[in-house]
């Protein structure tokens, strides 16, 4: 038995070098692990199979700051990868760096495989195109942050779980009422920032900073001291002081109370889903994210947060070739029609979309196809398209610290959010002097 | 009379010398000479440019309010730590040492959490804190304490000291042990045939004696909780909430590995090079002269 399966081992061994020395190979630097890390290297294999002259081989190199980081000091060794996963939040970090990487349109122009921008989700798509419509970074795993609700607590509680959630109205209704009904823990949130300023500027159509977010230019400021924003943070600060809200970290460490059945609400990321559907035993549905009545143009397009792939500069004009032709193959409908299924991650082409649909997914899974039509009900305008801010990593940290403030009830929403304003400005300008 | 012995010639000392002046030089001064260099630049994170600021990167950080702060902040973690890992390793080597059955036993398990790397520390420590799931929480709230760390700057900073302490205990323990073994029994005897109580004794004769020990352990000590703890913060607080936990070493690390910001990173470490050296310089000048050898 042992030695067979030596034998084995030993035969594919020579089996795979041999293909690899006929073969050019395609470094693809990543950031997944788990079920993610499976569903990657399945993408993988199926690539290499399909054809034989080029082998796509993928890394893990940490988490996405730590990808990010390993992709630059490669970089500086000489020793990059061809392909790199960076997370929206370094998107101007690599947008800046024009002699260290190849965008994507270039890339897939020279190598000739079969590419269509557009069929890419608008929504998606916006976040890495510039303002001209040349797509620097093909999008990999997007997402969009949703309502999460445990209709057993809602019950519990005396409340209807079918109640209308669309508003921060109602929400504060159904808090009071959980509130009221006994429950510990009516609301809980990931990713402060991303869910409650970057996507509630968007979802309300008002700017989180200048010149369209940051795409028309490096002289962007914050603007997230607008009314509308301060107003759902006093709102969110209250509900803290009343714990009607409970804070529970920076990043989806509140995904662990709710998949414990511990909590009613829960803004998280459409991705969440998957894990979720597995651990919670409870009954649950998927909302879209609440948006407050009469304030901006609300409901208008929530925006993505996740990964896209950077092609870096450096390589053979061959290796370029069995790049594009992996992303082609990244970007057909059926790869990310499965990805989709698979993850809960957005399907981020409208033929994916489409195809899930067809395929009966949406009926057989309620829910999931909240993300997409939040993606998708409007044309994204200037303050929906995303986010390109420079040090953006830092400036989160920054809002992070500020929103604890007022959870703890040391400062209020106003001052709180003048505060990050002024101090991730001085990043933004900082980021600007190092990229002018 | 003190006896001096010489070499002939320089060839041989200089052999001697060499690898620990060569371990030196690559690991020692030629980061520091970077970080001096590159602290002057805002470089963009490919090293494609460099653009020089002169003292630019020190006005922009010194004109910060939150990064001063930050100073008081690493001073009051710094002593914390010290004190914490010290006075306890100090109090366990003392009863270890009285041990006359099954010291070696308690000696080796004293010693294990020091094998445990920061970053590893802090992420049992947060298993235990957890807010909702950590075992030490849940009795607490048990007790009718609601421990909060992730909004509650008292108690973040509170576990963040513990969770660097820790480690630290064994190795201190290590060096506590050995001074306090190194201390003769007679003069200890004669202490106490003269009817000096344990504390007289302790007092008087077996801390003045372990002072050389104690000096060594508060200098690296102090560069410990200065130089290595950002694996800590960064796993358990991320140097919140607010800015809490933000000690010098955490920013040095995050802006400079995480948010990519070379420039400032730099002059961050040249900062904290001045002073943990200016601190050291003092220790040596106002403190050792309490120290008998």
């Amino acid at each position: 038995m042992k030695i067979r399966t030596l034998l084995g081992a030993f035969a594919s061994t020579i089996a795979l070098s041999s293909n690899a020395y006929a073969a050019t190979e395609i470094q693809w630097w990543h950031a997944f692990t788990g079920r993610l890390g499976e569903l990657l290297a399945e993408q993988i294999e199926e690539f290499n199979a399909s054809q034989s002259d080029f082998v796509v081989v993928g890394s893990h190199k940490g988490n996405y700051s730590e990808t990010l980081n390993a992709g630059i000091a490669a970089f500086r060794a000489g020793e990059q990868p061809h392909i790199l996963m960076v997370f929206e939040v370094g998107t101007a970090t690599m947008m800046a760096a024009k002699g260290a990487i190849n965008p994507v349109y270039e890339v897939m122009a020279e190598g000739g495989a079969p590419f269509d921008p557009d069929a890419y989700m608008g929504a998606v798509k916006g976040y890495y195109t510039t303002t001209d419509g040349d797509m620097l970074s093909l999008p990999y795993n997007s997402s969009t942050p949703v309502l999460y609700v445990n209709r057993d607590a809602f019950t519990a509680a005396g409340l209807d779980p079918d109640m209308d959630l669309s508003t921060w109205q109602n929400v504060g209704e159904a808090l009071d009422g959980l509130k009221a009904g006994g429950e510990d823990c009516p609301l809980v949130t990931a990713w402060q920032s991303w869910v409650h300023l970057e996507n509630m500027s968007a979802w309300h159509d008002v700017p989180f900073a200048s010149k369209e977010n940051g795409f028309a230019g490096l002289d962007t400021e914050l603007m997230l001291n607008g009314p509308v924003q301060v107003a759902h943070i006093e709102a969110m600060g209250q509900w803290a002081k009343d714990a009607k809200f409970i804070y529970t970290g920076r990043r989806n460490e509140g995904g662990a109370n709710f998949r414990a059945g511990e909590c009613a609400l829960f803004t998280e990321s459409s991705a969440g889903y998957a894990g979720v559907k597995a651990e919670a035993k409870f009954d649950f549905d998927i909302r879209s994210l609440p948006y407050w009545e009469g304030a901006g143009n609300a409901p208008q397009n929530t925006i993505i947060g996740g990964s896209s792939l950077w092609v870096m500069a450096g390589h053979d004009a061959e290796e370029y070739k069995g790049v594009s032709q992996f992303l082609s193959f990244l970007s057909s409908s059926d790869v990310q029609a499965k990805w989709h299924q698979n993850t809960g991650y957005l399907p981020i082409t409208t033929e994916a979309a489409e195809q899930t649909k067809a395929e009966g997914f949406y009926d057989a899974n309620p829910g999931t196809e909240i993300a997409g039509m939040q993606m998708t009900g409007k044309a994204p305008t200037g303050n929906s398209k995303g986010l390109r801010l420079g040090s953006f990593d830092q400036i989160r940290g920054i809002i992070d610290e500020e929103l604890e403030a007022v959870w703890a009830g040391d400062k209020d929403a106003q001052t709180a959010l003048d505060s990050a304003k002024e101090r991730g400005d001085a990043l933004l300008r900082r980021f600007e002097q190092a990229n002018r | 009379m003190e006896k001096r012995v010489t070499f002939k010639g320089w060839l041989l000392p200089m052999c001697l010398l060499m690898p620990q002046i060569i371990i030196t030089a690559v690991f020692f001064f030629y980061p520091a000479g970077q970080a001096i260099y590159q602290s002057l630049f805002i470089p963009d994170p490919f090293g494609l440019s460099m653009r020089w600021v002169g003292l630019g990167n020190f006005e922009y950080l010194l004109g910060d309010p939150y990064y001063r702060a930050s100073f008081v902040t690493t001073a009051v973690f710094s002593l914390l730590v010290t004190v914490t890992s010290m006075g306890f390793a100090l109090y366990l080597a003392v009863l270890a040492d009285r041990l006359i059955k099954g010291s070696g036993v308690y000696r080796t398990l004293l010693i294990w959490p020091y094998a445990v790397a920061p970053a590893v520390a802090g992420v049992l420590w947060l298993f235990m804190f957890n807010t909702r799931v950590g075992v030490v929480s849940w009795y607490l709230g048990l007790l009718g304490y609601d421990w909060n760390h992730v909004l509650n700057e008292a108690e973040a900073m509170g576990l963040v000291v513990v969770a660097s302490s820790w480690g630290r205990v064994s190795y201190n323990f290590l060096f506590f042990l050995a001074g306090l073994q190194a201390i003769p029994k007679s003069v200890i005897e004669a202490a106490a045939i003269d009817g000096a109580r344990f504390w007289t004794r302790f007092r008087t004769i077996v801390f003045p004696l372990l002072s050389p020990t104690t000096f060594f352990l508060l200098v690296v000590n102090i560069v410990y909780a200065f130089f290595e703890t950002f694996g800590v913060i960064h796993t358990i607080t991320s140097g919140g909430p607010q800015q809490a936990t933000t000690i010098l070493v955490y920013k040095v690390f995050s802006d400079g590995f995480v948010s990519q910001d070379l420039g400032s990173s730099a002059a961050q470490s040249v900062i904290l090079l001045v002073i943990v050296g200016a601190l050291t310089i003092v220790q040596f000048k106002f403190i050792e002269r309490r120290v008998h050898y």
